[in-house]
This record gives structure tokens, sequence and C-alpha cells, in this order.
């Protein structure tokens, strides 16, 4: 039951050559091979979204995705929106609305946004809450991150008109 | 006077603006490290063997064999311990770390293993070979009152936990000489904290004696102690260190779980570093949840809707622990004290051992039940009477400078203007009794504490150390659980050292190093740990004070501290840099600039078994409106508009107040309508977030349809006249959601959740009660 296997992962930008059990759960992996403790351990049967990540810019819930299945694919977690060391206009936009309390909901909900504008970068209210629906924020939050993913929409368009 | 009009008149140059959260940028990023992100070299994996059966007494525990597994480094059980019993109340105090001789709910902790890897700790588990006695078991408080029960401790009679009973003026004659008395039996349901964070804690036992634990606590001195009383150790070999916290809503956090007690003492066994994670099961199957309550509120009134009389009875299901339940079963007679004028109020809880997971706080504890019944039968006497609800709130209502009749002492109570808010905001007088059939209106009002004085520890303190760059560490015992302590703390000490809000850094809380403070919970940390903040913030202004004074050769009493910087305040020109006086007085002079502060209010002892006395230094007030429509077919409740008015003060941080606004509004509408806890002999049916339902984005209305309002009354005993802000916009809530589906449907549901089921049971009813 200890054996493992040699994989290589593509997580936000960098390759990874690991070597891991076959049923390791990607969020696992992410979080204790690699550090990247943004995508959160909560219900692990894909219904509070704390896990999120992108796979191929789709989010998926990362408790419910094995490592093996997530080769060749491009990874993006809420640690990999940063460039440069600034944050991403989402994640600035969440900061500022007050959409962010406890924060253990905040990462999931950050690449999940993501996912959304690059698809459609002017959503509706309900477009942004049919999104987002897969996602537990106890804090209660929810106007917040509506607003927060309202103004993110702005900025991005304002930003690709150059504004 | 509008927030604006304070900002100018007091000057202020931090507080009263909208500021973002401190550790927002860390949290967005996925950087902050929450307890179970922490790594340590060499760390085990601990996992907890509970108990399958809801009663039964412990004969023998072999462990041997999960000694033997590869991978396991350490068992232990409850002889691994002192025998002693933590908790909070002395005298009704029956936690142990793990269970000894008895066992009294499916959850209960009876072993615990640390191995190299959880899934080797989890396959230790099933080795483990316990030998139970089952023991017969009760469930339902009222059949744990009877005298054949099965007892579930000796020193509690019939089951009765703890009890409160007070009464203030006289009810029997009150309700003698009211024109209508009413008499109502409410039902409120078991619920979770729902944190998205299981708990979870790392324990390091060092050859020295020293114990750390690196953990998720609101409340890290409560744990301090905890451990300590629970280890038999000294407080000083002890150290509590505050991780992030995902949201706590006093869900275990707040206190020492048997999981601490193993991580440590494993810790002790195996020389290395134990981390504990719960699965989001165990967090739903364990005890902290929210009392469920049977409520008989009697009311009598007169004939024009003055409230004469209230008479209150209470049994609440407190499960297998006392818990902080002591507390609990007497703060529903705050309830009954506020928000409206009775001068005759009595009141019998009692909190009842079943065996099942215990029960003890949960956001604004106790206050939403409390609420529930008060509200919902005022409606129904207004309807009764045919007085307009509005107005017999209006009649009955407290303000400022009222005394209740049990003591307590209302300072500013903005209730009325509160009113007047919603009531114009929401259209009320064009939408009651006037909108479609299956769309409703409906409101409440509700009054809260700002920080309970019933513990033995009450006060807050606070520390300032100012470094030679000019920026200020910051240091309570108040930990951020999401609320925002790091940011309104911070900004108190930044409006009063003139210097900015990212100046200021928040410490982590850590009993080796932060000062003494009980930590966050009973909406006190704005009120008693910011006037803590605000006197070590003075404190060190006027360290620094003296030495501008000399150089700038003014008056001290002339300086005005701003911008980063020191000046004269009739010759702004005639000052200097907030850095280069800290530099000199610090560095040249020899005098470290450190402030400290702590706030209490006052030591006169209140008895949480029903004593006189004022509970708290400030009570906010709240009036909320809801607009529902109500799907006669299916029963389902959609929210169609919020409007939200508190008595916070003064809004420190407006973007906050809504926040926590929004919270507790959320969380009171998902008791309302959505979330139970279902038990079945004492088995938790659904531990697990598919079947447990909270609120989700879509259940709150668009937007546009969210009406908050901050209602100013500078409270005297307020840092900057603040009072809570975080637990009373939601007491109202599930009244308010429950008056509104009357007002749809005709359909008054007295039992919670309010259930599409049970609407449609309702309606039902009411069809076949017509001809």
């Amino acid at each position: 039951m200890k054996q493992r296997v040699p994989i290589s992962l593509t997580v936000n930008g960098e390759i990874h050559e690991l070597f891991i059990p076959p049923w390791q759960l990607l969020l696992d992996t992410l979080r204790d091979e690699l550090g990247l403790t943004g995508a959160k351990r909560c219900c692990i049967e894909g219904q509070c979204g704390a896990c999120t990540v992108l796979i191929d810019g789709k989010p998926i819930n990362s408790c419910l995705y094995l490592t093996i299945e997530a080769q060749n694919q491009e990874i993006v977690t809420a640690e990999g929106l940063v460039e440069d060391g600034k944050p991403h206009p989402i994640q600035k936009a969440f900061v500022e609305r007050g959409a962010v309390q406890c924060g253990f909901c905040t990462p999931g909900l950050v690449v999940a946004t993501k996912a959304l504008l690059d698809q459609n970068p002017n959503p509706t209210e309900d477009e942004i809450r049919i999104a987002l629906s897969g996602h537990l924020c106890r804090c209660g939050a929810y106007v917040q991150i509506t607003e927060a993913v309202m103004a993110a929409a702005r900025e991005t368009a304002q930003k690709e008109v150059g504004v | 006077m509008t927030l604006e009009e304070v900002i100018e008149r007091e000057g202020y140059s931090v507080i009263g603006r909208p500021t973002p959260k401190k550790d927002g940028w860390i949290k967005a990023t996925g950087e902050a490290k929450f307890a179970d992100d922490l790594y340590f070299p060499g760390m085990l994996h601990g996992k907890l063997l509970r108990s399958p059966l809801p009663h039964a007494r412990i004969l023998h525990i072999d462990t041997s064999r999960a000694e033997k597994l590869p991978g396991v480094r350490g068992v232990v059980t409850a002889k691994d311990f002192p025998g002693i019993l933590y908790g909070d109340f002395a005298h009704t105090r029956d936690y142990l770390p793990l269970a000894q001789d008895r066992v009294r709910y499916i959850g209960e902790e009876v072993a615990a293993v640390a191995a190299t890897d959880m899934d080797t700790a989890e396959e230790a588990l099933d080795l483990i070979c316990v030998e139970y006695e089952p023991l017969p078991a009760v469930f339902s408080p009222e059949e744990a009152m009877q005298p054949e029960a099965p007892q579930l401790y000796d020193r509690a009679p019939n089951n009765i936990a703890s009890k409160s009973e007070f009464h203030y003026g006289d009810v029997e004659k009150g309700l003698a000489e009211s024109d209508y008395v009413r008499e109502d039996t409410f039902e409120t349901q078991s619920m979770k904290q729902g944190m998205l964070e299981p708990h979870a804690c790392v324990g390091l036992w060092e050859g020295s004696g020293k114990i750390t634990l690196w953990s998720c606590k609101s409340s890290p001195y409560v744990v301090w102690r905890h451990l300590a009383m629970g280890l038999g150790v000294d407080p000083g070999n002890i150290r509590v260190i505050q991780t992030y916290i995902g949201g706590s809503f006093s869900g275990g956090k707040q206190e020492g779980m048997p999981m601490d007690f193993c991580a440590v003492i494993l810790s002790k066994k195996t020389g290395r570093p134990v981390k504990f994670v719960h699965t989001m099961d165990e967090v739903l199957v364990i005890g902290h949840m929210r009392h469920s309550m049977k409520i008989r509120l009697k009311t009598g009134v007169k004939r024009d809707g003055t409230l004469v009389a209230q008479h209150c009875r209470i049994i609440a299901n407190g499960g297998a622990h006392a818990s902080i339940g002591q507390l609990s079963i007497f703060l529903p007679g705050l309830g009954l004290n506020l928000p409206y004028r009775v001068p005759n109020v009595q009141m019998e809880s009692y909190r009842i051992y079943t065996n099942t997971g215990f029960a003890g706080a949960l956001r604004s504890h106790t206050q939403p039940q409390i609420c529930f019944a008060r509200e919902s039968q005022i409606e129904m006497i207004a309807k009764e009477l045919d007085l307009d609800p509005v107005e017999m709130r209006r009649k009955n209502a407290r303000a400022g400078g009222d005394v209740t009749p049990s003591g307590f002492k209302l300072g500013t109570f903005g209730f009325l203007d509160g009113l007047d808010r919603v009531i114009e905001a929401s259209g009320w007088r064009e939408k009651y009794g006037k909108l479609p059939r299956g769309r409703g209106i409906g409101m409440a009002g509700s009054g809260m504490i700002s920080g309970a004085r019933l513990m033995s520890h009450s006060a807050s303190s606070a520390q300032i150390k100012i470094r030679e760059d000019g920026t200020v560490a910051l240091m309570t015992g108040s930990a951020d659980i999401g609320q925002g302590a790091d940011t309104v703390l911070s900004m108190i000490a930044a409006e009063v050292l003139g210097v900015r809000v990212d100046d200021v850094t928040y410490a982590m809380i850590d009993s080796d190093v932060t000062p003494l403070d009980p930590g966050a919970f009973s909406s006190r940390v704005t009120l008693w740990t910011g006037n803590a903040v605000k006197q070590a913030a003075e404190d060190a202004r006027k360290q620094l004070e003296e030495v501008a004074a000399q150089k700038l050769k003014a008056d001290p009493k002339h300086l005005v501290f701003r911008d980063r910087r020191v000046y004269v305040r009739h010759d702004p020109q005639r000052g200097m840099d907030f850095a280069s006086l800290v530099r000199s007085t610090q560095n040249r002079l020899g005098h470290p600039v450190m402030g400290q502060g702590s706030y209490t209010s006052g030591d006169e002892p209140i008895a949480v078994q029903g004593g006189y006395g004022n509970a708290s230094p400030a009570y906010s007030a709240s009036v909320v409106v809801v607009e529902v429509e109500v799907d006669e077919e299916t029963g389902h409740v959609t929210l169609a508009g919020i409007w939200n008015a508190s008595d916070c003060g003064f809004p420190l941080n407006p973007m906050a107040v809504a926040g926590q606004s929004m919270g507790a509004f959320t969380m009171s509408m998902g008791q309302a309508l959505y979330e139970n806890l279902i038990r079945i002999e004492g088995q938790v049916m659904n531990p697990s977030f598919r079947d447990y339902k909270m609120p989700l984005i879509v259940d709150l209305p668009k937007v546009e349809n969210v009406h908050l309002f901050d209602i100013i009354t500078n409270d005297p005993n307020g840092p900057f006249g603040a009072k809570e802000a975080g637990q009373g916009p939601g007491d109202g809530v599930i009244a308010a959601l429950a008056n509104a589906i009357y007002n749809a449907t005709g359909v008054r549901v007295k039992s919670l959740p309010i259930s599409p089921s049970k609407i449609l049971s309702g309606l039902e009813e009411s069809r076949s009660n017509k001809p």
C-alpha cells in the first residue's frame, strides 16, 4: 500500500517532478508536497469550494481530483495569481470591497472568479451568483463578494480597453 | 448626526473611514497560514478514537495491537492524563481530555494515536479495542428531567446541568392586571457554528517541560488555562500561539479541546511535534453547537399594547457536557430585558444533560432564539388586539438612560431611530398588508450586550511598542477571527498616535508575549479591547509628548499627532516628523516608548444563576425588516429585501461593520430557514455540508436589495463612541423572517427551521379549515 509513482505536475507555471501515492488527492499534493496551502482542506466532498484551483482554466474542487489525473494540465492556485509580487486585480477587489473576513474561503473564491471572468468578462449579477454558488462563506460576506467580483470585472475591462 | 459630521466635528483622521482588513492581502493570495497549514520537521499526525455508543461504561481499552502497527509512535488514553476536570465555571466543570470510565455521547473522545502519516494513524484506530458496557441513554431534555431517567452525572439530579432563575417586579400581579395575556411555546433546533476551518493544532512538549500549542484559537488565554488545568501543570510552562483563524463563532476554538491535550501529551510520549486536524465529519458530530430550546413565553399587555409582564420558561438541550452552559442559560434573560420596557419579568431556564453532543455558545449566544419567541409573539398580540405592530414596538421601546428591571444600565440605545430608518426605507407603510398573496414583509427588534461582564476574567489589556521607524507594534489578547479585530484595533491606535493604519502591526496572540485578555467572544472586542488599546496608545503618546513639547517649545496640551507628524495646533509649521521624535526619545534620550492600557467595567459580580446587575458596559439596538416571497406550491422562501439598522454607537470601520451586520444576518437566516443538526438516538444523521445546509450566495437578495443603516449614538463607554456590531444585527432576523412568512401566507411557524414542509402543511391546514 505504500507504492509511489513518478509524476510531472505543472503548477503556477512551474514544473514539479514528484513521487507520490497514486491515490493522492490533488489538494494534498499541492498542500503537503508543494507547500501551496492557499487551497484549503475543509469538507473533502466538493461541497464548500475552499479547495478550488484551476485546471486548464476551469475551476475544480481539488479535494475530488486525483493528482495523477492532473498531469499534462496547467494548474493554477490562488498563489499563482500573484504577478511580480503584486496581487491580481481580483484579489485586490476582494480586499478593498470587504469580501475577506476570516479568509478561509477566499483563495477558492478568487480562483473561481478568475475562471468566470476569463470566460465571461462582463457577467451579470445572476451569472456571478451562479458561478459562485458552490462556495460557502460562513462569515456571510456574500454581498461583499458579489460587489468584489463586479469591481474586478470593471477593472479588468478597463485594463483591456487601455483606460 | 451623520458619520461625516462626527468625523468633521472630531477631526478624525483614521477612524470612521471604510478600511480594508489588514490581513486581507495575505488571505486573498493564499499566503496566510492557518493551523492546518503549519508543518514542522519530524511532525507526527494524530487521530482520535470516538465512542460509537451514546452512553456506556468503559470496561477496558487494549491499545497493544495499535502500538505494534509500523508507523505508529504513540497511543494515549485517559490513563495518560491526571484525571483532573477542566472547563469554565468551577461548579459545573466536567470535561476530561479523554473519557475515563464512561462515555456520554456518540463521538466522545476515548483514545488518540500519533503516527508518521495520517493513513497509518487512521488504520491504528481500528486496532484499538474498547470494551464497553452499554448504559440506558436519554436524548430528549424533557425525558431526561424525569426522575426515572438515566443520570449522566451524580452531581446533577434530574440531569439539570445548570439553571438560572430570576424574578423582577411582580409577574403574577402584572399578568392579573393585564387586559390580554397570551402564552406560546416556541421550539428552536440544534445548529452548528459551521466555520469552514476545521479545528487543528500542533502540540510540542519539549524535554525541558515547556509545552507549546499552535492552534486556531479565538481565546488563547482560555485555552492556556484549560491546558494547565487538564494536564495538571503550571500555566507558566504552557505557551499557546495563535495561527490565522478560519472562522470561530465559538465552535470550540474558544477553549481547550481533546485534540489539544492529545497533541501535547503524544508529543511528550514521542518527542516529536504532533498535529491534529478534525475532518468536517468530526466537526459536525462532536459537541459545540447552539442550544436547542423549548421556550414557553407568557406575556400580558394592556389594551393599547403596553407590555406589563413577561414570564419565560426555557428548557434547553445541553448535551453531554456542561461547557459554558451556565452562562448560556442566563443570557436569554438578557433578551427578556431588552429592547422593551417590561416592568415585571420572570424567567426559569434549565439546561439539561442528554446523551447527545454538547451545546455551548454560537454567534449571539442564545439571543436569536429568545428574539424569535418574543418578536413572533408581539406580532401575534398586535394582531389579536388589532394594533399596528410597528406602533406597539414603538410604544414599548427602551431608550438611552433606561435601567432594566434586572439592573442593565443603558447608556445609549438607538432603537427608535433604527425603527424609523427601516420603516421608511423599506416602504413598510405601503407594503404591510398590501402586498400580493405569497409576498410578505416582517420585522423584529432586539438589543445586545457589548461584552458580558459575567466571567471571572472580563478585563482587557493592550500593549504598544513604537519602533524607531515610527511604526507601531500593537499587542492585545483578542484574536482576529475574521471579524476585523486586527483592523479596528489598529485604527484606534493609529488615530491616537497620528499614524496610518498600515503603520500599525497587529500581533498574533502568544501567551508568552501578548498581554492577558479573555479573547474574542461576547461582542466584547471593539469596546473592551478597543478601550484598552486607546489607553495604551494615549500612554505611548504621552511619553512622546513630553519630548516633543521640549523640542518644539510648546505646551504638550497644544500638540497634535496627525499624518505621521507632531505639530503645534495653532502653528502647524512648527512640528516634527513622528519617526524622528521616536528616535530622539528612544535612541538619544533612552526612553523606550511603550504604552500599556487596560479596560474593565467594575468588579461588582453578577450571579450567573440570575443575579441583579449591569451585564455589560453598553448595549446595542437593532431593528430589521425583511421582505420575502413564498412559493405556495413548494414552500420555498425567497428573500427579496433586507433593511437592517443597528446602533453600533459609532462605526469605527464602516466596512467591517457592514461585513459583521451581513454576517450576523446570514447566520440567523440559516437558522431560520435551512439548518438543523438532525440526531436519531444520539447519532448525527447529517454530518456533512451535503446534508447540513448553510446559506449560499444565491440565497441572499441581490446587492441593490440589501440596505444597512448605522445608527450613530456615540456611547460614552465605547472607544470613540463605539459599541458592538457583530452579533446584534442578527438577533431579530429569525423572527423577522417568521413574521414575513406569516404576512405572505397566513402561516405562523413556531418551530425552527421554517422548512418548506412546515409552510406547506400550514397552508394545507388553513385550506382545510376553510369551509
